[in-house]
């Protein structure tokens, strides 16, 4: 690794994906993401890459379609409503079993709703977000050299269980800067994989990338594949971290920047003598069921906090599964919640259930 | 140590670059930083703002809610951050843009004749830059010196020239704080 | 004192969130003047789009619907078919209305759907900070298109106003500036004469007014008018390319 520089998220997610092997790019503008597209522009054409910007997330996705369907290490990002756009051929894409890279840089909404950080499109990204029956794999950094690690690994993993893999960040994640370093080396150039699309040369058997079953056992073979590979990544993939969770006996639960806040509120929790843990998923699909669930058996209580209505809280709830009252506190329309407001949230808790 | 600071003020009053040389001075000096801007179309003509924290330990929240350190450099801004510093904290204003004095008795207030101290060194473009200098010498949350070395890293490459001009703002700034 | 100028009646009187020298404020001038002249400012329902006018509702006095980005003329026909006595108009930008809304925008023309469009082209995007545009000109820098439009990579400028003229259902489609007294008279007359189709019930009718971004284009005011008189018009003639007549007056 080289030394350390001072990257913005997005750009730190942009720089990733290169030296992950990313050289296409098919995006559209919007607020707070863009100089994820703008940083592409310029160096894409540096390594021999292409650049498109799109007339539309529509046609950015079906892009990337395209060009996963070649075995490119392809990308796209948008936020909040142009991921929504892109849920159609997100759709396709897993269903073709094509690997890609789609960050989503969260704000708030429903509609054209704002441009502040949030994290309400949770459901969407974990719940395969298109019709159909399907999962991402979806990491959620919380700081900029996690989010530079994840991308870094994250071609890899789409490519071992070909589906999409998705960067769930925010406004604050992409356009923060912190100390990032990144590895020297770009990633070694791979043969194309064997069910790319490039040209039947040589007398090979024409592929197809296809998502159309029309007989209804074979779509259920499909999908059951899909749901099986889902499953390996489940086994292999999860990933959390736990902050003085050992002793905790209230735990809670936050991804994101919202588990930063939480880590500052822990910390006013432990000076007033309350126990108080992280426990933080960095898969959100598949999530950390099992590892959750083990952690909530030694807490009292659990508190998830989200930038959101509820939207964690109901994997959180599943993993629980009783063994702990699971409590709420939501902050939503891009409002970041403050360290103090946990704290005296979780501080009331304490006085219901721990004490 | 951890300083939590925001710095606001007018677009274009160079809030941004300011929080950028801290963050970039401190993680020279091997601390941990984090840099967070206000964004969006606001910015136009608007209000900007932006979050900084260095800290010797590992940065939990980079979000800053109540800063050590509010430096304001526009009325609105000290309106609305003036409130917001911590008990104890410092609170930096820009007193040639500012027309009335601070409230807060419980934290320490420095104001800074900003725009005044820059036109004598020869253009009010580096007022920020004397508001710096007045807070680096007041917290010593990072040295002048590494200041001084990362003005070629952030400045734009047009205002490259105006460097030794940054540098004397600094210096000017720090000499009004005991 | 005599009064030489006044805010129409269907602009309220308040500051507008535009930048300095921005020729959307002179654009919205134009249409409120429109709607008062016409006096239909009670059944008028304005459709603001996704860009720097996406707020062009806190300006217009009349009822008003904010569609989402580039999907005004749909809202605009599901109003028209509703409210039969409405005077319906869309304000769209050209990465709104020229990049993710050339669908709607092609079909609202070929039904022929009885709307006005206003058209600001500024061959940029601005509200999301100065990307490139279907109609950024060839050469021109943007945040991306560092070393300027491509035409080997991203292709020459849209022309809309020529391209929706082939379609049988735009009765009326014209181009105008307003980068001077005078085109702006000819503008309102374009923006005026568009309406008067609506109300006429002559069908679909656009006017593309060539626009300035200062902010993004990193000119100051004046340089931006004569940018756009040097450099858009000249790729972007003036003129009306479609009448309810059948006439055709370019330049
Ligand atoms: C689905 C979707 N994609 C992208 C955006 C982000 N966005 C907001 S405004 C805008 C472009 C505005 O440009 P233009 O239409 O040319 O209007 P201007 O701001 O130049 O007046 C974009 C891409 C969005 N809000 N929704
Ligand atoms: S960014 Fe450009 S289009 Fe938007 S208000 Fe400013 S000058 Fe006008």
């Amino acid at each position: 690794m080289a030394g350390r520089k001072l990257f913005k998220g997005n750009e730190a997610v942009a720089e990733a994906a290169v030296r992950a092997g990313c050289r296409y790019f098919f995006g559209y503008p919007i607020t707070p993401q863009n100089e994820i597209p703008e940083y592409m522009s310029r160096r894409l054409p540096e390594v021999g890459g292409a650049f498109v910007q799109a007339e539309s997330e529509v046609a950015a996705i079906n892009m990337v379609y395209g060009a996963a369907g070649t075995g490119a290490r392809v990308m796209t990002s948008s936020s909040s409503p142009g991921i929504s756009l892109k849920q159609e051929g997100i759709s396709y894409i897993a269903g073709a079993d094509l690997p890609c890279l789609i960050v989503n840089m969260v704000r708030g909404g429903p509609g054209l709703g704002g441009i502040a950080p949030a994290q309400s499109d949770y459901f969407q990204a974990t719940r395969g977000g298109g019709h159909g029956d399907y999962h991402l794999i979806v990491y959620a950094p919380a700081s900029v050299q996690e989010m530079v690690d994840l991308t870094l690994g994250a071609y890899d993993v789409a490519e071992r269980y070909r589906m999409p893999v998705m960067i769930l960040g925010d406004g604050v994640l992409g356009q923060m800067m912190e100390p990032v370093s990144f590895p020297d080396q770009m990633a070694p150039d791979r043969p194309a994989p064997e069910w790319a699309t490039r040209g039947a040369r040589d007398g090979r058997t024409p592929r197809l990338i296809n998502s159309i079953y029309l007989k209804p056992e074979e779509l259920y073979k499909h999908n059951l594949d899909m749901a099986e590979r889902f499953e390996k990544a489940s086994a292999n993939e999860v990933r959390y971290e736990e902050v003085l969770a050992d002793d905790a006996e209230l735990l809670l639960v936050a991804y994101g920047t919202t588990s930063r806040v939480c880590r500052a509120a822990i910390e006013k929790l432990r000076e007033r003598g309350i126990k108080a843990g992280l426990f933080r998923p960095i898969t959100v699909s598949p999530f950390p069921y099992d590892a959750l669930s083990k952690r909530a058996k030694s807490a009292k209580a659990v508190l998830t906090v989200e930038m959101s209505m509820g939207q964690l809280v109901d994997d959180v709830k599943i993993a629980v599964a009783g063994a702990a009252p699971v409590h709420f506190f939501g902050t939503t329309g891009g409002v970041i919640p403050k360290a103090s407001d946990i704290a005296e949230y979780a501080a009331g808790i304490v006085g219901e259930e721990v004490r | 140590m951890v300083e939590e600071i925001i710095i606001a003020g007018f677009g274009g009053q160079g809030v941004m670059i300011m929080g950028q040389l801290l963050s970039y001075a401190g993680m020279h000096e091997g601390k941990n930083v984090s840099w967070i801007p206000s964004y969006g179309p606001e910015m136009r003509g608007g209000t900007a703002n932006c979050s900084v924290v260095i800290s010797d330990e590992q940065i939990g929240s980079p979000i800053v809610a109540e800063p050590t350190t509010a430096i304001v450099m526009n009325r609105p801004s000290l309106d609305r951050f003036e409130p917001a510093v911590r008990p104890g904290g410092l609170l930096i204003y820009n007193s040639s843009l500012i027309d009335r004095a601070p409230e807060r008795t419980d934290i320490r207030v420095i104001a800074v004749p900003a725009n005044e101290l820059a036109l004598e060194l020869g253009s009010d473009k580096v007022a920020n830059m004397v508001v710096l200098g007045a807070y680096l010498k007041a917290t010593g949350a990072v040295s002048e010196q590494a200041v001084r070395d990362c003005l070629s890293e952030v400045l734009p490459a047009r205002r490259r020239e105006l460097i030794p001009l940054n540098v004397k703002a600094l210096a000017r700034g720090a000499g009004l704080v005991s | 004192m005599k009064q030489v100028y006044s805010v129409p009646k269907s602009l309220r009187p308040v500051s507008t969130h535009y930048c300095p020298g921005c020729t959307h404020g002179i654009i919205h001038k134009l249409v409120a003047e429109t709607i008062d002249e016409l006096g239909v400012r009670d059944r008028a329902i304005g459709v603001a789009s996704v860009g720097c006018s996406v707020f062009s509702y806190d300006y217009f006095d009349c009822d008003f619907q904010q569609a989402a980005h580039g999907r005004a003329p749909a809202v605009a026909t599901g109003i028209r078919r509703t409210v039969p006595d409405a005077v319906v108009f869309t304000y769209q930008g050209d990465g709104d209305l020229a990049s993710i809304g050339t669908a709607e925008i092609v079909h609202a023309a070929m039904r022929s759907e009885n709307i006005t469009v206003v058209f600001v082209n500024n061959a940029i995007y601005g509200m999301t900070g100065g990307q490139m545009a279907p109609t950024t000109m060839v050469g021109q820098r943007t945040t991306t298109s560092p070393e300027g439009r491509i035409k080997g990579l991203a292709g020459e400028p849209i022309r809309v106003s020529e391209m929706l003229a082939t379609i049988p259902g735009a009765t009326y489609v014209a181009r105008v500036s307003t980068t001077s007294p005078a085109h702006i008279a000819k503008a309102k007359r374009a923006i005026k004469k568009a309406f008067e189709v609506q109300l006429a019930g002559g069908g679909f009718s656009l006017v593309e007014c060539l626009s300035t971004c200062p902010t993004n284009w990193g000119m100051s005011p004046v340089e931006a008018m004569e940018w756009v008189d040097k450099n858009m018009i000249p790729y972007y003639p003036l003129g009306e390319f479609r009448t309810p007549e059948g006439g055709q007056t370019n330049g």
